[in-house]
Parts: C-alpha cells; sequence; structure tokens
C-alpha cells in the first residue's frame, strides 16, 4: 500500500476536551474498513476528523488528494471535501420530504462539478426506498430512515462514505432489515467505507480490514479474518462474542431436512437453512465458545459439523476456568474456547491433530453474510 | 362629540411603526440571535443580558437615555444632521429607533431558542453533503427555527403597539408623527373623552386577545408537525 492513489492515509494526534488521540493509519480505497473499538475509545472522534467536522492536528489524503495537511497549514472545510457521512442517528431534514433529503447532496455536489458515478435510480433501487419518495421523515419507520440516509450520503457521489455506528440506535429486528442492504451495497459500489462500529458481528459480518481501537490508540490493524484470529486480542474484541470468519461456498440446498451446505476447503459445514444460490460464496462466522474439540473422530453423536485440523495456537487464561485454542482446519481457521482442565485432560498441544466439533443450529441468519470477501 | 375621524391616524401610525420595527428586528435581531446561538466565547452572555434589558428596564428609564442618544447631542442628532434636522427625538424615525431596542428581547429570545433547538446535527449534515455555511443557513436553519421566527416576529409586533412609556419619554404626542395608540387613549382620558377612549382600549384587548391566541394555535399546529 505504497501508492497514494489507492490508498486513505490518515494521522491525527491531539487532545479534544480531556479525550487524547493518537492515531496513524492507512486504508484502501475499496472495500469496508471497520475502525472497531469499545464506547469511548475515540473511533467516532477519528470519523469525524476524517470529515472535517472536528480537527485534530494531523494529515489526511484520500486517493492522493490532500483533504488535510497541518504541516502545510492546509485544512479543507467538510463542505469542501467529497465525503458522504451517515450519522449514528439518521438525522434525516424533518421539513424536507424523503425525496428532497435525497436530493439535497446531489444537487450541491453536480453544481460543484461532482462526478455522476451512482446513478440517483439504482442507488434507490439498491436500498428499496422507491417507494417513499413522497414521504415525510417523520412517517418513515427507524430502518427506512437510516436506508435514506445511507441513500443521502451515496447520492452526494462522495469518493468516500463515513458510517458511525448507522445501526446501533436500532433494535435487534431493524438492524436485521438493513444488513443485506449494506452487504449489498459492499459488493455493488466500488466507493471506500469507513465503518465504525462496536458490534463485533457487524464487524464481521461487513468488513473486509479492520483497525482495532482503544483509548485513542491503534492496537491491531489487519484483515478481518486475521483481527478474530488473534487470541491475544481478546479483551478488546470481547469475550461472549469472539470468533472467526470463514469464507464458504453454497454446494447444496437440502430442502427435505431444510440445511443449507457449505463448502470450505473440502470440508462440509451445514446450517439451517438460509436463502443464498448455490455456488455463491458467503462469509461464515463462527464464535469460539460454539466450537468444541475431540482427539478422536466421534461416532453416534448429533452433532453435524465434524471438522478435521491441527491446533495451531493455545492461550490459557491464568486464574480461570478458561482456555482458547486456535485450530488451522486447511484454509481457514477456528478459535475454540475450552476449559484448562479440558486442555489437560486431553493433552492438547500445539502440532496436535484434532476434530472441532460445531453444533448446525449455533448458526442463525446473522452468522452469515453474503458479503464477497475482499481481503487481500 | 365622538370624532371617529380622530381615531384612525393613531391606529395607521402605530401599524406604521409596529411593520417597520418588526422588519427592523427580523434583520438585526437574526445575525444577532444565530451568534448567541452558536458562538462559543464566553462574553456572549454579556451581550444577550444587555439585548434582555429592556424586560426588566422601566421604559421611563429606557426613554430617558434614548432621549439623550436622539437629541441634539447625541449620535442621534449627529445623524439628523445629515438630513439638515436638529434631532430625532420628537420624530417618528426615533420612535422607530426607540422600539427596536424596546422590542429586541421579543424578537432575539424565540428566534435563539429556535436556533438552539435544533442543535450542530443539521448543520453537520448540511455540510457534509456539500452545503456552504450560508447556503445551509438558509437552507436548514431557517426553516428549522421558523417557530421561533413567527413567536418573535408576532410579539416583537404586539409589543412595539403596546409601546408607551417609551414613547411618551421621546415622542411625546404630535398628530401623525408620534402620537401612537397608547398615548392617544392616555390623552382620551387625560381630557375625559371615555368613548374615544373606549373604543381605543377595547380595540387593543380584542387585538392582544387574538394575538396571543393565534400565537397559541401556532405553535401547537407546528408541535404536531414537528417530529
Amino acid at each position: 500500500m505504497t501508492d497514494g492513489a489507492a490508498t486513505i492515509d490518515a494521522k491525527f494526534a491531539g487532545t479534544l476536551g480531556s479525550f487524547s488521540l493518537d492515531l496513524a493509519f492507512e486504508a484502501p480505497m475499496r472495500g469496508i474498513t471497520a475502525l472497531f473499538g469499545p464506547s469511548g475509545c475515540g473511533k467516532t472522534t477519528v470519523l469525524r476528523c476524517m470529515a472535517g467536522l472536528n480537527r485534530l492536528p494531523g494529515r489526511l489524503s484520500v486517493g492522493g488528494e490532500a483533504w488535510q495537511d497541518d504541516a502545510q497549514g492546509m485544512f479543507r472545510k467538510p463542505h469542501q471535501r467529497p465525503i458522504g457521512y451517515v450519522f449514528q442517528e439518521a438525522s434525516l431534514f424533518p421539513h424536507l420530504s424523503v425525496r428532497r433529503n435525497l436530493f439535497y447532496g446531489s444537487r450541491r455536489a453536480e453544481r460543484n462539478g461532482g462526478r455522476g458515478v451512482l446513478a440517483s435510480q439504482d442507488v434507490i433501487d439498491l436500498l428499496g426506498i422507491g417507494h417513499l419518495l413522497d414521504r415525510a421523515p417523520t412517517a418513515l419507520s427507524g430502518g427506512e430512515r437510516q436506508r435514506v440516509a445511507v441513500g443521502r450520503a451515496l447520492l452526494s457521489q462522495p469518493r468516500l462514505l463515513l458510517m458511525d455506528e448507522p445501526l446501533s440506535g436500532l433494535d435487534r429486528m431493524t438492524k436485521e432489515e438493513i444488513l443485506p442492504y449494506l452487504e449489498a451495497l459492499h459488493n455493488s459500489l466500488s466507493i471506500p467505507i469507513i465503518y465504525v462500529s462496536h458490534d463485533i458481528g457487524e464487524v464481521a459480518r461487513l468488513a473486509d480490514r479492520v483497525i482495532l481501537l482503544s483509548a485513542g490508540r491503534r492496537v491491531a490493524d489487519g484483515p478481518v479474518t486475521d483481527i478474530l484470529e488473534r487470541l491475544d486480542l481478546q479483551p478488546a474484541t470481547g469475550r461472549f462474542e469472539a470468533g472467526v470468519v470463514l469464507t464458504a461456498r453454497v454446494v447444496e440446498q437440502d430442502a427435505a431436512y431444510s440445511l443449507t451446505r457449505l463448502d470450505h476447503h473440502g470440508q462440509s459445514i451445514a446450517l439451517p437453512f438460509v436463502d443464498i444460490g448455490v455456488g455463491e460464496e458467503v462469509r461464515l462466522r463462527i464464535r469460539a465458545r460454539d466450537v468444541s474439540l475431540a482427539t478422536r473422530k466421534p461416532e453416534g453423536i448429533s452433532i453435524r459439523n465434524v471438522l478435521s485440523g491441527t491446533i495451531v495456537e493455545i492461550v490459557e487464561e491464568p486464574r480461570t476456568a478458561f482456555a482458547e485454542a486456535l485450530v488451522d482446519i486447511g484454509g481457514g481457521r477456528l478459535r475454540a474456547r475450552l476449559t484448562r482442565e479440558a486442555v489437560s485432560d486431553l493433552g492438547l498441544e500445539v502440532g496436535m491433530p484434532v476434530f472441532a466439533l460445531i453444533k448446525s443450529i449455533s448458526f442463525d441468519r446473522r452468522s452469515l453474510s453474503a458479503v464477497a470477501t475482499d481481503i487481500d | 362629540m365622538l370624532e371617529v375621524t380622530e381615531l384612525w391616524p393613531p391606529i395607521r401610525l402605530t401599524l406604521e411603526l409596529a411593520a417597520i420595527t418588526t422588519v427592523l428586528l427580523l434583520l438585526l435581531g437574526t445575525p444577532i440571535a444565530w451568534w448567541l446561538a452558536r458562538s462559543t466565547a464566553r462574553w456572549k452572555e454579556v451581550v444577550a443580558a444587555v439585548v434582555a434589558l429592556p424586560l426588566v428596564l422601566p421604559p421611563t428609564v429606557l426613554g430617558f437615555y434614548l432621549l439623550i442618544a436622539l437629541g441634539p447631542d447625541g449620535p442621534g442628532g449627529w445623524i439628523a444632521g445629515l438630513f439638515g434636522g436638529r434631532s430625532l427625538a420628537f420624530t417618528f424615525e426615533g420612535l422607530v429607533i426607540g422600539s427596536v431596542f424596546y422590542s429586541m428581547p421579543f424578537v432575539v429570545q424565540p428566534i435563539r431558542n429556535a436556533f438552539e433547538a435544533f442543535g450542530d446535527r443539521p448543520l453537520e449534515v448540511a455540510a457534509t453533503l456539500r452545503a456552504a455555511p450560508w447556503d445551509s443557513f438558509w437552507t436548514v436553519a431557517v426553516p428549522l427555527a421558523r417557530p421561533g421566527f413567527v413567536t418573535g416576529a408576532v410579539l416583537g409586533f404586539a409589543h412595539t403597539v403596546g409601546e408607551f412609556g417609551v414613547v411618551l419619554m421621546i415622542g411625546g404626542n404630535i398628530p401623525g408623527e408620534t402620537k401612537v395608540l397608547s398615548v392617544a387613549i392616555f390623552e382620551h382620558v387625560e381630557t375625559l373623552r371615555w368613548a374615544e377612549a373606549h373604543i381605543l382600549a377595547g380595540g387593543l384587548l380584542v387585538f392582544a386577545f387574538a394575538v396571543i391566541l393565534t400565537m397559541m394555535l401556532l405553535q401547537r399546529r407546528m408541535a404536531r408537525l414537528e417530529p
């Protein structure tokens, strides 16, 4: 990533109120890069600095174009940056109809000679908001409002889309309603997205790369699969939701048992029926606490998914009952959350061949994402 | 004898004064209200207090200082000199200037509140959608603050109509020039012309009631339209 035209290059250091931030990162000019971390770690501040809504000393260039460079005393105001920004709350203008909200930014972008890369009809279709155009924002549901907000940001013809926890204000049902739209966005847009979130599930479903933040500093940064596999990052990624992301292909829809079968480098994974076409590639999130290990291939067992692999790392958590193992299953890696006692009884150690067991019912629609992986 | 034709000039003068004052106050008050709502300057509350002063200051005190300022030795006299006059005191123009000061808080406060009520977010959204500050002021801030503008304009107008103490100090009682309604009522009472006083006072009572009622209904309607 040395080609300036193909990257987003950011560096911000300074204090804002009582909060201090010191962060430098590069992100590619494509795909979704997640800024991930607990509340108060500074991820929203970083996003606001990228938009020019806040100013911290530093520099920012996007696709080879400088937006801020304090060494040169250069700072573009927010309205002079070709960005789209989706706030946590939809923040639609209450005095304008959905249509006028949508075109508020596009009219101004065109006036300033913005290139119309995104056809408005495509965006409206993609987000499924065509039937809402003449309504008032107050007449929309929370999910519809957020979709209009995304559409409004996209229609302003941005070179960079910034999304600040766009789902966190929504209940679980509404989240599930919107996520497929965001997945579709990821697959059909060429605009890079910086996505702020504190929900590892969202990040696993959507992001290609992750920048992990804690207390205004970068803890780790890399492809989403690598970051999720790292056992040492657990305090930051969270214990309960810890897990990995695998890429798999849909090979069969078993109507008789209502199962969807996936293939992951020759190993089969079955899960409750998900409506995705045979042959499509999907992302599957597997939580560490849903994975058990066996040293011999078990027989007479109800668990459908038995994947063979090799242990590559074991981390025991001192003064707790727990340990985690990382298992290479030929292509991807699984994390398994075990007790320390089990590790000792089974004599688990690095290099040992094992079988990873995953109950099919531990998967649901939320585990799966239709986002094609776009990871170097 | 009841002279109906005598009643009209003060009414017309009062309406003119209130209309001109309201327009001026919207033009002057809006930037002041915007600055008070948006600025982070520490001394902005000092400015806010100066603007609000007429709320508590006795009108005669305000009128006294205005009289000095508008008189031949004050800035008002200097301005009058540019147009060949001697003083702005006891003129319609002087009355307009006095009314602007006197009614300022009634216009600035509702508009400031309205600007503060919607917070920074809508303006930030507009900025991320390529709207320059001037653009977002007209297309986002003003429409969102509309209830404040309506309230401010109505209160400013009504308050100017009811002005008495300041007018008496700086305007006196010159027919067609400074003899507004409240002064006319006072004069009718002094000269024991009760019928005329009744008509004008009753008219103002109905006017005041209509203003307050209209505003309350408007506010209820606008509150329903808000998200």
